[in-house]
Parts: structure tokens; sequence; C-alpha cells
């Protein structure tokens, strides 16, 4: 269950010129929350700029108390919320939306191969669910813009037993888009049984449908822009298959985890 | 101190307290449900309904501009009947009072909707008349008084609920639709409904909604409510319910002093879930710090000399 908490900020630290990662103090997010789900932040005063801001948990210490988020500066929200420091109190409501299955509840008797591939922003929820998941194989691929936007690159190496990185202009890893790398290495390496994607729109697209031509499940996380983030406003929806037809779903409440083969993304 | 009363009646609706989420920013209640005691609240006016389950426009369906935000949910709903069946009975174990929101493409949708709900439970009817008519152009039912008349009066022969007659800001007089509703059979008029708007976002050289134009709310539109709920108070002697980017209790306040028997909450619920709350602790308040007994005592008491 959701709540709406004003919890303190315990840091905030700058990973490249744009990406910041930021420690806060709760109980309640820490102890309850599951990888996928997001927190909606005030950044500002809700009166001048109105909105929260969706942003996901991409770890969790639950001895400590705490949880990391990780976001890029975009635009004045998220300026906002990169001047906060420690010991300020930063209002959120989370967890919010449904969140990934794990491995050994889709296949409960293999020690199962999961991809988790992510591009830009779309990397931090990645890392909380692959930091939770055990007794499976986790290979992850990340695309970045240039070697001067990669952000966490340690931290996914420690949860992971293969991270292979991609780069627009080739300054680090393989040059060009995540889903060709990530295409190109499982038809040498065998396939996983599991892939888990987050980032743009375009991206998604092209790993359902690689996972679809090689058979293989898969979960991606849906980005809309949200309004009240708990289901209630209607404004956060994708189009989604149903039965014959289709249907808007909420991304903050029905997602953002959908399964890739029900997602009709737009052209 | 002596307690102070919010109870209110308006058209034979019983409030407990003047403050009822607006259409459309509390779903049917089960979301709010797990933030808020429902039963604190005046009234819950539901997502807006259509008589069929309606998906809605396409998205991006929200933005946000100063002080606002604009959105083209479009009406996803799910219909009438599936309200009847799977949502009131869930808001009806509430004490607090239900308030069904209709739209239609046709007089006789919108008729029909209030027959479907003449035997059931809720308190009110609301009906939205800032649709297309899809009969006559397009053009919104409530920007002419003689589409206000039309559906006022055809809906009121249909139900036996109150019939409160939600005003779209979208017109030149809304003073003249206002008393249209009045001599229609209207039992009270609400306003305002959003502010037809638009967005672009400059880099993509495009709307930053789906639907290209959309409607806005929240606190760049309090001036302008405030205004037209003065001149509707002035207009017409049925009650009024006031909104348009009420945040606090003060703000409450500032319609009620203009005119407004109760007030709507709608963008604020998007931003804080216990906004609804803090409006009524606000009104509270500020009738303690003056010694208002009763909330009916502030209503329209604008010294405008
Ligand atoms: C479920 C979910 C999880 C997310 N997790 C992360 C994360 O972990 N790290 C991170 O950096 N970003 C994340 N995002 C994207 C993040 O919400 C946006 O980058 C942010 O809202 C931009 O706000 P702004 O004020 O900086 O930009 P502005 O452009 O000023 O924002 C204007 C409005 O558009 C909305 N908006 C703009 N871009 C997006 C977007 N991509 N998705 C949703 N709303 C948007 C804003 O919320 C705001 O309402 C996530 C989005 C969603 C939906
Ligand atoms: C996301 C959203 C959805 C809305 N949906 C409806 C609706 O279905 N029916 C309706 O009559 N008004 C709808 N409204 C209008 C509100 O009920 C209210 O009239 C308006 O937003 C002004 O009040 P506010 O500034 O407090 O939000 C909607 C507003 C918002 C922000
Ligand atoms: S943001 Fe309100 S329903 Fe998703």
């Amino acid at each position: 269950m959701a709540k709406a908490l004003k919890e303190k900020v315990l840091s905030l630290k700058m990973l490249s010129h744009s990406v910041f990662r930021m420690s806060i103090e709760s109980e309640y997010i820490s102890s309850t929350a599951l990888p996928g789900q997001f927190v909606n932040i005030k950044c500002g005063d809700g009166i001048n700029n109105i909105l929260r801001r969706p942003i996901s948990i991409c770890g969790v210490d639950r001895q400590k108390g705490t949880f990391d988020i990780a976001f890029q500066v975009r635009g004045k929200g998220t300026r906002l919320l990169s001047e906060y420091s420690g010991e300020d109190l930063i209002d959120l409501t989370g967890p919010l939306g449904n969140s990934f299955s794990l491995p050994h509840t889709l296949i409960p008797q293999k020690h199962s191969k999961v991809a988790a591939v992510g591009g830009g922003i779309g990397i931090f929820p990645l890392l909380f669910l692959l930091k939770e998941m055990n007794n499976a194989e986790k290979h992850a691929y990340l695309g970045f813009r240039d070697c001067r936007s990669m952000v966490m690159v340690e931290d996914f190496r420690e949860v992971t037993d293969k991270l292979l990185i991609s780069t627009d202009d080739g300054s680090a890893g393989y040059k060009g888009a995540v889903t060709d790398l990530f295409e190109q290495h499982i038809k040498t390496w065998d396939k996983p049984d599991i892939i888990y994607a987050c980032g743009p729109v375009p991206m998604l697209r092209k790993i359902v449908s690689i996972a679809q031509a090689h058979d293989i499940m898969c979960q991606v996380s849906m980005e809309q822009r949200m309004g009240c983030g708990i289901g209630a406003c209607l404004v956060c929806v994708c189009a989604t298959r149903q039965d014959d037809g289709w249907k808007y779903s909420r991304v903050c409440k029905d997602g953002p985890v959908f399964w890739g083969q029900d997602v009709i993304f737009e052209e | 101190m002596a307690q102070v009363s919010l109870a209110t009646n308006i058209a034979g609706i019983k409030l407990k307290n003047p403050v009822i989420a607006a259409s459309g920013t509390f779903g049917f209640g089960r979301e709010f449900a797990e933030f808020i005691d429902l039963n604190k609240l005046g009234g819950i006016s539901v997502k807006g309904l259509k008589l069929r389950p309606t998906r809605g426009n396409k998205p991006p369906r929200i933005a946000e501009t100063p002080a606002g935000i604009l959105n083209s949910v479009g009406l996803q709903n799910p219909g009438i009947e599936a309200f009847i069946k799977d949502e009131l009975p869930f808001l009806r174990q509430y004490d607090t009072a239900i308030i069904a929101n209709i739209a239609g493409d046709t007089v006789e949708e919108y008729c029909e909707m209030a027959r479907m709900l003449d035997d059931t439970e809720i308190d009110a009817i609301e009906l939205n008349v800032s649709c297309p008519n899809v009969k006559s152009g397009g053009a919104a039912f409530g920007s002419s008084p003689g589409a206000v008349s039309e559906i006022t009066s055809r809906v009121k022969a249909c139900c036996s609920h109150p019939l409160i007659v939600k005003l779209t800001p979208n017109v030149t007089d809304i003073a003249e639709i206002a008393m249209a509703a009045e001599a229609s059979g209207a039992d009270a008029i609400s306003l305002i409904n959003t502010v037809l708007g638009m967005a672009i976002d400059i880099h993509k050289r495009k709307p930053v909604l789906g639907n290209i134009v959309g409607g806005l709310s929240g606190p760049a539109i309090k001036p302008v409510a405030v205004r037209m709920v003065y001149e509707v108070s002035k207009s017409v002697r049925i009650p009024v319910i006031g909104m348009g980017g009420i945040f606090s209790g003060e703000d409450a306040v500032e319609f009620m002093l203009a005119g407004a028997s109760a007030v709507m909450v709608g963008t604020a619920n998007l931003v804080n879930p216990f906004a609804c709350l803090e409006v009524i602790k606000g009104i509270e308040e500020y009738m303690e710090m003056y010694n208002y007994r009763h909330v009916n005592e502030i209503i329209g008491k604008l010294d405008t000399a």
C-alpha cells in the first residue's frame, strides 16, 4: 500500500554531468518496495510547479531503512530535485505501481537465465531488480549516449554475471544501439529465459520484437506523463491489448511493468 | 471555544461539510481510500460517466503549465452500467454524498443515463455540459443558453435526484447560461469546468498533449473561477458550488464569500491526497478566527462597498 511521506534526504551525489543519486531515509519504503516500483516526488512548491515527478526506486537497504533513487536533470522538476541537500525533508508518495515478476515466480523449477536491457534513465529500476534476484544467471545490457553519460556501471557489475555496454558514439563499449548489441549477443550466447527492459519507447518496441522472434518471456517498464500517480486521474495511460481489442491502461497503477506482448507501441 | 458547524444542505443534498472532491480527479474514490477516510468528505463527484465505456484520448494527456495543468483525458470511463454495478456499492459504504457526473453526446444519452440512475442510491446528478453536442455540429452544450435549457429540462423530467448543472467557463456570458439552467429546473449550479488551453513543446515543435488542446485547471484559473462564481451567484437564486484552483481553506473561503454554498477540490487531489481534508480544516480555522458558528454565515458575505 502506498503512503504519503515526508522523509529525510541523507545524501545527494553527482554521478555525471546530469545524473544524481539520492539516498533517502524511509523505514516504510525500504521495507515494502518491490523492484519496478517508483515514488512520486513533490519537487517544487506544489503550486507554481504543480505536479509530482515519478522516479524509480533503484535500490533499498532494509537494514539501514533507506532507499536510493537516481535521476537525470531534464527540466525544472528534476533541477529542483538536484538542489536538495542532506537533512532536507522530501515529500513523496510511494511505493507506487506494480513490480517486475522475479524469475523464481515465473520459472520455479529452474536456475534461469535473465537479461536486463536498459537505455538511458531506464537503467535505474533494473539495478534494484538485479539485486533482488537470487539463483539466476544475470546478464545486463546498458545503453548510454557516450562515455561521459555512463553511470552506475560498478553497481551493475556487482549484481550481474555479465555486463555489456553500448554507447551511441562508440566512446565506450559497443558502438550503436543497445538493442543491436543485445540481438547480436543472444544469437551467439544461448538465449535467456526472461528479458526485462526499461528505456525509451523505440528501444522497448525493438526489444519486444526480439523477444517475440526468439520466443522469450519479456517484461517492459513504461514511462508516461503522470498526475496523481495512484490510479485516480487516468492521465498516464498506454495502449494495451485486451481480448480481441485494446484499452488504455494506467502506467502508474496497472504498470509501470507490462508484459511486452500486451503493449501496443505507437508508431 | 464553541464548536463550529460545517454541515450544510444544498438543494436537498445533505453535506457534512461543504467540501466535495471534483469529478475526474478522484476516480471512484478507491485509490484515495488508501490515504484518507472518505467519511470525512462532504461529498464525491465521481469520474465523468458516459452511456458506454469510453477509452478517452490518446496520450500524453497532461502537461504542466505555470501554476496549472492541462489535461485531455477525454472522459475515459467504464460506462454507466459498470459504475452502478461495480463502483457505487463501494462508494455507498461511506457516509458521504455521492454525485454522479454524467456526460453525453446527445440529449437522449443524458436522459437515458439519468433514468438509469433514478432508482440508485446516489445523492445527486451533476450534468457535465462541456461536451460537444454531436447532433448540432459539435459545439459544447454548455456554450448556448438554449442547449443548456433543453438538456436541463429534459434530464430533470427523467430523474428525481437533485440536479446540478456544471458550467463551462468557455463562454462569453456565464450568468446568462446559469439563468437558463435555473429557469429549466436545475437545483444547483457548479462551476467552473476547465478552461480550454494548449501547450507546445518548442524543441519538438509539437503540441504537448496527444489531443493538441486540453483543459486548464489549478491555481492559474482561480481568479477566473472566483469572478464567475461571483457573477453567477448574483444572477441565480439556486445554490452555487464553486471550484477552480482550490488548494487551501483560504481559497475555499474566497469562493464562499463570492457566493458559493459549497466547493469542489480538483487538481489539488493530484498533488496532495489529503487536499480535501486540509481544505475542510482551513475553512474551520477561518471560522474560528472570525467567530463564525455556522458555515452558512460566510456564504456571499463579500463586502463590495
Ligand atoms: C514510472 C516512471 C519511472 C521513472 N523513473 C525515473 C528514474 O528512475 N530516473 C529518472 O531520471 N527519470 C525517471 N523517470 C522520468 C522522469 O519522471 C522525468 O524525467 C521527469 O518527470 C522530468 O521532469 P522535469 O521536471 O525534469 O522535466 P519537464 O520536462 O520540465 O517536465 C514537465 C512535465 O512532463 C513530465 N515528464 C517529462 N518527461 C517525462 C518522462 N520521461 N516520463 C514521465 N513524465 C515526464 C514531468 O513529470 C512533468 O510533469 C521515470 C518516469 C516514470 C513514468
Ligand atoms: C484530470 C482531470 C479530469 C477531469 N475530468 C472531469 C470529468 O470527467 N468531468 C467533469 O465534469 N470535470 C472534470 N474535470 C474538471 C474538474 O472537475 C474541475 O471542474 C476543474 O479541474 C477545475 O477545478 P480545479 O482547478 O480544482 O481542478 C477534470 C479535471 C482534471 C484535472
Ligand atoms: S497518474 Fe493519475 S491515474 Fe496514473
